[in-house]
């Protein structure tokens, strides 16, 4: 159910984008309509979360600490998985964030009989970080789109990415890679039961929706050529304000641009705000060093306590029975 | 408490998913598997809102008739103060790589006990009233309805998380599940959702100073006790202070360590040290613990009970505070005291008056770890040892959740084992440190009648020491911490017979040549020491 609509809703796109642009000619809506709605979306509604999330203070440094603890001068301290330092904990989270640190950790459990194993493993750390990068690749090689003349950066990352030279136009390893990740992504989302079992439309959809865009990128680009020309002036003339036709492009194209911007309107309202949340987590982005720095809490508030007065008042026979030192004599 | 279930019971269970959708699938609270219910009278002590006796199991748990506006208030409230709320709330990818990473998933094969699935329970109602498009598609966007159903469940699985962050450690956005329980439980109190085990403790607590319940008087005959035991065993008698103004150094510990075989051990390590050592330290009545079951209830009764702490320390006049073995009461300590309750500008840095150690990493706080103070002082060789004495002893340590991933406490704990004891071994590396596993009985739930619920969630633990008993004849499991004296002792004899659990300053304190003692034979629980002529050796 929740893998059949969301496989339904990505067709359903398909489908639409396809009547629209290639039956309908309704190339003005999908072509610029479409992709300056999804862009002010994606904007607006990624700085809104990120602003909300912000709001929320940080009442009390809660990093989970991954190692050592600084302490004495000759314990070593792990000073990127346990920071006491903003530099420590800038290198956690670039380890985060460009290598996926905490979920190399990964390791799987089973249970043999009345043992438990727990065994390494990094598949999913792979299979995610192969997507990702690969999907970080591909949107800077799209940049060349967008540019006139196309910075050498962008030309190199091209290079690097067709160094295999196959076939015409040469093979991009990413295409290949984003979509051998994904499929891995997804099939391990359907064939492990406890996986399947915590998934909801919100996973699958996503997943299904990047590989669509994928697909039909693969498909413009390999088998159904489009006029690229046509392509980039029209790329060109949505970051110059001033879109324009000048060709005839493929109904391919159209589905393609509609995908993506499905993508980056569904983005911010989804769990792919995860690109964002991961900069601020407070378990990771924080210094462990609260004995050593007062946190400030905003909102901290005076608390009703049982003073030391009213205990004593309370047990001060007793205490006096067996010579406790009181304040008051009574 | 409960009959103990059977092993081969307990071990029938696989890691695999019921046929029907987690959110269709019911919630079964039968017996061991729940702590009871709070009394209505703990609760007034601490003047928390509807307060009732009530019970788990009862079909209606009479909560007010506006229940559901309190509870999504409530939650709209923390959403808006935590940041970490709110971003749990909405980030989790539902990769499912903590999911086998909770010792209570391990060790029951029950989903619901998969992190992610635990916050999604939660979440799933958060999607309903704080989401767009949960409160548009419902279901299909993973929202679903606050029913009583759903409050029951919540209820029983917030229950059975501990707060170790054994999943955060995985989450690769560092998703605390333990941060989400911990609002969860804030709103549960809300209600009068508490459970006996924990609200009774924080109604002593706040009453008398301690989690136990201990009276002043109380306190000082526990310890003329262990004093006495310490007479026959060192042939000297130590004199404790308490509530002694002026002193240097003021000594917390938590509650357990003065009341109860094991944690007495502990404490009567403390004290010779501290007589050794000559210190000019002195214990509180008042401040009587360094744990804090408030935790385990809401922030604010968390800083109401830690707040003697400070107070304490500043009407006897100490300069600094020293703080014993103890889990939960270190992550309170290190990441929560100073910013509740301080800043604590009336104490000074903690300098150890033996060695002239700086404590610069407790320069804000003022508050040492005695595992930090004595590893130091062992490092300038200010202690003559003996660590024959504990060689009948083959020794594990078991890093406590809190201090492990709330703290990074690791390497000091192992280096003052390795110089009181010559037979060390570790557990896996996976089992150990930041990936420690936890004891099951964390969080206020070491209660006798959840024991079913402890069993499982100790076994990962258990089955970890297992392997060092097969593999090394390991029969101590060591420690930083007043649960895990606590509540190991019976999760060992269940699941690892022949293994003793025993606070690190217990292993300390056998070792310590004191000035003027007499030739021991006898360690601290007043057992022969073998090969030191107290009884024939074997
Ligand atoms: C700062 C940038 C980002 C970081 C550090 C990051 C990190 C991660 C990590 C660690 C996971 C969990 C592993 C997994 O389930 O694959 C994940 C999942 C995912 N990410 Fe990202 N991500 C980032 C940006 C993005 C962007 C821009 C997209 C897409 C538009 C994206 C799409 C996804 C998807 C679809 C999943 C879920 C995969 C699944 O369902 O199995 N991420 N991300
Ligand atoms: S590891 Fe983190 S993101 Fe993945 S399912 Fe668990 S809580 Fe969610
Ligand atoms: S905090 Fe510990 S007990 Fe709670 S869900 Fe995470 S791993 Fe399980």
């Amino acid at each position: 159910m929740k893998i059949w609509s969301s496989l339904l809703a990505v067709i359903a796109l398909v489908f639409i984008a396809w009547v629209g642009a290639g039956v309908l000619h309704l190339s003005t809506f999908f072509g610029i309509v479409l992709p300056y709605l999804a862009l002010i979306i994606f904007l607006a509604g990624f700085l809104l979360r990120v602003i909300k999330w912000g709001k929320s203070p940080v009442p009390f440094c809660i990093p989970t600490t991954c190692g050592q603890q600084e302490s004495l001068p000759w314990i070593k301290p792990n000073k990127i998985e346990n920071p006491t330092t903003t530099w420590g904990v800038i290198w956690r989270m670039i380890l985060e964030i460009t290598l996926f640190r905490s979920l190399f950790r990964n390791t799987a459990t089973e249970k043999h009989d009345g043992n438990l194993a727990i065994g390494s493993a990094k598949w999913l750390w792979f299979g995610s970080l192969l997507f990702h990068w690969s999907m970080l690749v591909i949107i800077i090689r799209h940049l060349r789109f967008f540019t006139e003349p196309v910075p050498v950066l962008i030309q190199g990352l091209e290079f690097m990415d067709s160094f295999l030279q196959i076939g015409i136009p040469l093979l991009y390893m990413t295409d290949v890679f984003i979509v051998l990740a994904l499929s891995y992504l997804f099939l391990r989302r359907v064939a492990i039961p406890k996986v399947k079992y915590i998934s909801q439309a919100a996973d699958y959809f996503p997943l299904l929706l990047l590989l669509g865009v994928a697909i039909s990128g693969i498909l413009m680009r390999y088998f159904f050529r489009v006029d690229v020309v046509g392509v980039k002036e029209l790329a060109m003339g949505l970051v110059t304000f001033r879109p324009v036709f000048s060709a005839e492009i493929g109904p391919i194209f159209y589905i393609h641009l509609t995908l993506v911007s499905c993508l980056f309107a569904y983005f911010p309202w989804s769990k792919l705000m995860h690109a964002g949340g991961i900069f601020m987590s407070p378990t990771r982005n924080l210094a462990n060093n609260s004995r050593m720095v007062r946190h400030v809490n905003p909102w901290n508030y005076a608390v009703k306590t049982h003073t030391y007065d009213e205990y004593e008042e309370e047990f001060r026979d007793k205490m006096k029975k067996v010579g406790l030192p009181l304040e008051g004599e009574g | 408490m409960a009959k103990l279930p059977k092993k081969d019971e307990l071990m029938n269970y696989k890691y695999e998913v019921p046929p029907s959708d987690w959110m269709d699938t019911a919630v079964d609270i039968r017996p061991g598997t729940y702590c009871y219910g709070a009394k209505g009278k703990n609760l007034e002590a601490v003047n928390f809102p509807n307060a009732r006796d009530w019970s788990p199991v009862d079909e209606d748990w009479h909560l007010p008739d506006n229940w559901q506006e309190i509870f999504l208030n409530g939650m709209a409230e923390r959403l808006d103060k935590y940041r970490s709320f709110r971003l749990f709330m909405d980030v989790c990818v539902r990769c499912g790589a903590c999911a086998d990473k909770c010792h209570f998933y391990m060790g029951s094969g029950d989903p619901k006990n998969m992190p992610v699935l635990r916050g999604e329970l939660l979440r799933s109602v958060y999607r309903r009233y704080f989401t767009t498009s949960g409160k548009l598609l419902g279901r299909i966007a993973g929202a679903r309805d606050l029913t009583e159903d759903v409050l029951k469940e919540l209820w029983f699985y917030f229950y059975q998380c501990t707060e170790c962050r054994r999943c955060s450690v995985f989450c690769p956005y560092g998703i605390d599940q333990a941060e989400i329980t911990i609002m969860g439980r804030e709103l549960f109190n809300l209600l009068g959702l508490n459970t006996d085990w924990i609200s009774g403790p924080v109604a002593n607590c706040y009453m008398k100073g301690n989690h136990v319940g201990l009276e002043p008087q109380t306190i000082l005959s526990n310890i003329e006790f262990m004093m006495d035991d310490l007479e026959d065993i060192t042939g000297k008698r130590i004199e404790p202070r308490f509530n002694k103004k002026g002193a240097e150094i003021l000594f917390v510990a938590p509650s357990g360590d003065l009341f109860a075989d094991p944690g007495i051990y502990t404490c009567m390590g403390y004290l010779m040290l501290f007589e050794q050592l000559g210190l000019d330290y002195t214990m509180s009545t008042y401040a009587s613990e360094g744990g804090n079951f408030g935790f385990f209830t809401s922030n604010e009764m968390a800083k109401r009970l830690n707040a003697k702490i400070y107070a304490e320390a500043k009407r006897l006049g100490v300069k600094w505070i020293l703080g014993g073995e103890c889990g939960h009461m270190w992550r309170v300590v290190n990441q929560y005291m100073d910013t509740w309750n301080g800043p604590a500008d009336f104490l000074e840095v903690p300098v150890s008056p033996i060695t002239g150690t700086k404590f610069e990493n407790a320069r804000s706080t003022k508050m040492v770890h005695i595992a930090e103070f004595t590893a130091d002082l062992i490092y300038h060789n200010k202690l003559k040892l003996d660590p024959s004495r504990n060689d009948h002893l083959r020794i594990t340590f078991h890093d406590s959740c809190n201090t492990s991933r709330g703290m990074g406490i690791m390497e000091e704990p192992r280096y003052i084992i390795k110089n009181v004891c010559n037979n060390f071994f570790e557990m896996p590396e996976e089992t150990i440190r930041e990936k420690t596993l936890c004891c099951g009985s964390g969080s206020g739930l070491n209660a006798g009648e959840n024991m079913e619920v402890r069993l499982r969630g100790g076994f990962p633990r258990a089955n970890a020491v297992k392997y060092v008993q097969d593999k090394h004849g390991v029969n101590v499991l060591a420690n930083i911490c007043a649960i895990d004296r606590a509540a190991m002792p019976s999760l060992m004899d269940y699941w690892v017979p022949g293994v003793q659990v025993m606070g690190v300053h217990e292993l300390v304190g056998n070792a310590l040549i004191m000035d003027g003692e007499k030739e021991r034979t006898l360690n601290l629980r007043g057992e022969p020491l073998p090969g030191k002529g107290g009884e024939d050796d074997v």
